[in-house]
């Protein structure tokens, strides 16, 4: 079987023990909120459930664009790497609106171990998206060059796999964090 | 091929600083190479230099605590030299000289020309440079990491620990833990895809399963301790709030994420060990391993279980009389696959026809001071006893049997054993068994008094004891002891020089000097750049033993064939090898800046950061292989799909 | 729609799919599945359904998981080696993590 693909599993099967512990962290403190605001408080259901579905299409789009390039159909190919990359952007930019304005409503980094905790699984998570967002462009600009082509379709493959991770993961997180209920103050 | 000028290089390929580097044997060479046995080598000497390092810290230690009172060290120091000196052990000395066997033995031990990555493979190497150099560059920048290799939080917080020290711990060791998690990939992916023609997991010598078990362990670990060093660094570095326990933060949750990674670590520490001497057993008692599907399963065992029993660390730590319960009790089981092992050692050796050269004295040793070690280990299991033996130097006797006296002893037989298929020359063996027996007399006068000072009431971490408690004689025992371990590295650093200059200008020593089983045997000594002449095809386990030996009618062995009629003699050309690639030490190269910059100042981190960046790319775009390289003959391949791939596609990595 | 039907419904999808690659069509019908099970786990946040929460959000979790591991990772038609690996950190993350959970009394204190 393929080395790259193997790799990819091994090592997403490792993401598991990386991100578990963050999440355990999280829910370890999520009580914790010292002073500041609690989680219940201060989550915008709504607004996050758009913010999940829209990178939980992405991974319909990332599925479709290796569906195109396997066939090697390489305008849609790019179309849905490039779309894909722009969910994953507004995801990113959802995450940004919603930082900032936890902050603003007096949710800091250094607040309180809830506070801590939830922006370093949130952007770890982020800075995964981002990585992928980039690895998406990078694709879909080699494939502009015209050095993506039909025979690469493994190397879409195993970025899709990484992408579909991270939005596995995000499903895990919306769940467990956003919509179990949290504490309130 | 010598190395040919950077610019001949360039006016021949017009690819100006992407153009790959030929093979040669200078130093770009070694900068540059992907070759897995040079990559072991680099592993071994960073090892061995690091265990040097490691070792005068402990010298420190014992000439601090050789008297009551001691002046050698204050209190500050002592924590810094205590702290480094674990550290150092664990992450830059034990661990790396396995990573050094790992690399250099797998893909022979397997039939395979490499590893599933090569570039990957150099990576990690320099990774692993950078991150020593960063945790030591902390001596001279602000003072070394004071907190325990263990690190308990609040304690290694900004505010118990304001020096800079457990800065460089937290991003040394995530940068080492970085270069762990790429090689264990790599390891594993070359176990699993490459493999030769009839290799099947149950014909691989237990060393590869061994290491494969400790692969799938560095796999699942590593990230633990990532994100827990991650939580200090943001902690103390940008003031993260999950351990100030003014406002709730934990200082339990330190410890499980920390011991959920550490038992497990030290299942890495001692599997590869356990595999060396699974090789030189058998050769030396000239019997084939004892009960080989007890030995893969008990490591497997080992594997698994040892996720289950972490928290026997923080028996006094307050998690409860029922978490204590069920660690004590999953503690206590995981003794019965190690004392399987053992047992298939000794019926190993029983009715053999033992010879007790150099590599065969030292594995003897594993098994007998890690069965000590394993002993006092049950006893801890015990958590009543555990609550009187803990923090004491009971416990510090019991890993040093485990840690010195499994793997390093482990770890030397293996030098000893493989030396001549490494480099082309025996050790002596004579001086071997010197280095053996001081080493061995050296560390029981070290250690073995530790256990009585533990019961006695000995703290350990502390940088003194008072005069009047009955710890002098022992103590002092032990710093001899320690010296004289000094000493027999000292012998061993005296038998390699020794051993070089006696083999200088002589031919290299034939194959198979051992009458050994396992394939890395069948190429000639030193391993050729290009390992087998043609890839073998695997018909049984042990297949090496079993070209040299049949049965006769009567069921005896019977010798088939000489060493000089089935070793290959090295000489197959152009066979297609991976490329050397400058991307990797450059990756690497910029580690130290971000660290640095995170620690001191942000710009730093600037030039650190594009200089990853930039390797990543060049890395990416950097043409497969040298357009002018041989192309081998392509019925060196024996079938093997994987390896044709790795070497012949463009690998993304 | 209750939780019955939509695994019926996603059975359905089971039933139809022998081939190695599902079509484009059949991801777009996944992707309906998946909103749909989106759209049910935050109308919890608007309907109580009271001790059933947390067990409902949990099993539409897990199913959410499955599928795109199962159909958009491709783990369904390829070597059961790479489930293996996967499954398996996954369920040694979820081991270690709810033992080490239960020491700080998650369950019953929170």
């Amino acid at each position: 079987m393929s080395h790259n693909k193997l790799a990819m599993w091994v090592f997403l099967g490792s993401e598991c023990l990386l991100f578990g512990a963050l999440i355990s962290t999280y829910l370890v403190y999520r009580g914790r909120f010292a002073s500041g605001p609690a989680p219940g408080d201060i989550f915008d259901i709504p607004f996050t459930s758009v913010s999940s579905f829209v990178l939980l299409m992405s991974s319909l789009t990332m599925v479709l664009a290796l569906s195109a390039i396997k066939r090697g159909d390489l305008r849609n190919n790019r179309l849905w790497l490039l779309t894909t990359a722009l969910l994953g952007s507004l995801f990113i930019g959802g995450q940004v609106y919603e930082f900032t304005t936890f902050f603003r409503e007096g949710l800091g980094y250094t607040t309180s171990p809830f506070s801590s905790a939830f922006f370093t699984l949130t952007g770890f998570h982020g800075v995964h998206v981002s990585l992928g967002i980039i690895m998406l462009m990078s694709m879909f600009i080699s494939s502009l060059r015209g050095s993506l082509r039909k025979e690469h379709s493994e190397t879409v493959e195993i970025i899709g796999l990484y992408w579909h991770f991270v939005d596995i993961v995000w499903i895990f997180i919306f769940t467990v964090i956003y919509l179990v209920p949290s504490p309130t103050s | 091929m010598t190395a040919t000028t950077i610019v001949e290089d360039v006016v021949d390929q017009p690819l100006g600083v992407y153009t790959r580097p030929r093979g040669g044997n200078g130093w770009r060479d070694w900068i540059t190479t992907v070759d897995h046995k040079k990559i072991g080598i680099l592993y071994g000497v960073a090892a061995l230099f690091f265990f040097v390092v490691g070792g005068i810290e402990a010298l420190l230690i014992r000439l601090q605590l050789a008297t009551p009172n001691g002046t050698v060290l204050g209190a500050d120091m002592y924590n810094q030299v205590f702290t480094m000196h674990g550290v150092t052990m664990i992450f830059l000395a034990a661990m790396p000289l396995s990573a050094a066997f790992a690399n250099y033995l797998i893909p022979l031990q397997i039939g395979a020309r490499d590893v599933a990555f090569p570039r990957l493979n150099a990576l990690s190497f320099w990774i692993f440079l950078a991150g020593g150099i960063v945790l030591n560059l902390s001596w001279i920048l602000g003072g070394a990491p004071d907190g325990g290799w263990f690190g308990y939080a609040p304690n290694t917080g900004i505010v118990f620990s304001p020096s800079p020290g457990m800065d460089f711990y937290a991003l040394g060791l995530q940068i080492t833990g970085v270069a762990s998690l790429m090689s264990s990939i790599n390891l594993t992916v070359t176990i699993l895809n490459m493999r030769a023609p009839g290799m099947t997991l149950f014909r691989m010598p237990v060393f590869t399963w061994m290491m494969l078990v400790t692969q799938l362990l560095l796999v699942f670990a590593m990230p633990v301790i990532a994100v827990a060093l991650f939580l200090l660094a943001f902690s103390r570095l940008f003031g993260a709030r999950f351990f100030d326990p003014s406002v709730g933060g934990d200082a339990l949750l330190w410890q499980h994420l920390f011991w959920i990674f550490g038992h497990p670590e030290v299942y890495i520490l001692i599997l590869p060990s356990f595999g060396i001497i699974s090789e030189v057993i058998p050769t030396f008692s000239r019997k084939p391993i004892f009960g080989y599907p007890f030995m893969v399963f008990s490591g497997i065992a080992i594997g698994f279980m040892g996720w289950g029993v972490w928290a026997h660390h923080m028996f006094v730590s307050g998690i409860g009389p029922v978490s204590v319960a069920a660690f004590s009790l999953s503690t206590m089981f995981i003794a019965v696959p190690t004392g399987v092992k053992i047992l298939n050692w000794m019926a190993t050796m029983w009715g053999g026809r033992i010879k007790f050269s150099a590599p065969m004295l030292f594995a003897v040793g594993v098994v007998s001071m890690f069965t000590i070690g394993g002993l006092s280990g049950v006893t801890h299991a015990i958590s009543p006893a555990d609550t009187q033996q803990t923090d004491t130097y009971y416990i510090v006797a019991h890993f040093h049997y485990v840690i010195f006296g499994g793997i390093i002893f482990g770890l030397f037989a293996g030098l000893y054993f493989w030396w001549p298929k490494v480099f082309g020359h025996m050790l002596s063996d004579g001086v071997g068994k010197v280095n053996f027996w001081v080493m061995l007399v050296g560390f029981n006068l070290t250690f073995g008094p530790m256990h009585v000072l533990g019961l006695q009431g000995m703290a350990r971490r502390i940088d003194s004891y008072s005069p009047g408690f009955g710890f002098e004689l022992w103590n002092m025992v032990s710093t001899v002891g320690a010296f004289l371990i000094a000493l027999s590295i000292a012998i061993f650093v005296v038998n390699v020089v020794l051993s070089a200059m006696k083999a200088r200008g002589q031919a290299p020593c034939g194959p198979d000097p051992w009458d050994a089983r396992s394939l890395e045997w069948l190429t000639p000594n030193p391993t050729p750049v290009h390992n087998f002449d043609e890839v073998p095809v695997v018909e049984s386990l042990d297949e090496f033993w079993h070209r040299k030996y049949g049965t006769d009618e009567d069921g005896r062995v019977v010798r088939v064939a000489s060493a000089e009629e089935v070793c290959e003699d090295g000489s197959a050309v152009g066979v297609h090898l991976p490329s050397p690639s400058f991307w990797p030490i450059v990756f690497a190269s910029g580690l130290p800046f971000i660290a640095l910059g995170l620690i001191f100042n942000l710009w730093l981190t600037v030039p650190g950061g594009l200089l990853v960046v930039m390797a990543i790319y060049a890395w990416i775009f950097e043409p497969v292989d040298d357009p002018d390289a041989a192309h081998g003959d392509h019925d060196d391949h024996g079938g093997d799909e994987a390896a044709a791939d790795t070497i012949e596609e463009a690998p993304v990595v | 729609m209750s939780t019955a039907e939509i695994t019926e419904e996603q059975n359905d999808v089971v039933h139809d799919d022998d081939h190695d690659h599902p079509s484009d069509s059949k991801y777009f019908q996944i992707a309906l599945i998946l909103g749909v099970l989106t759209a049910l786990e935050v109308a919890t946040y608007y309907v109580d359904i009271g001790p059933a929460l947390i067990p409902v959000l949990m099993v539409m979790m897990v199913v959410k998981f499955f599928i795109v591991a199962a159909w958009f990772m491709h783990l369904r038609f390829d070597n059961s080696l790479f489930t293996k690996f996967f499954v398996g950190g996954l369920v040694l993350a979820v081991a270690v993590y709810v033992i080490a959970l239960s020491t700080f009394e998650f369950w019953s204190k929170g």
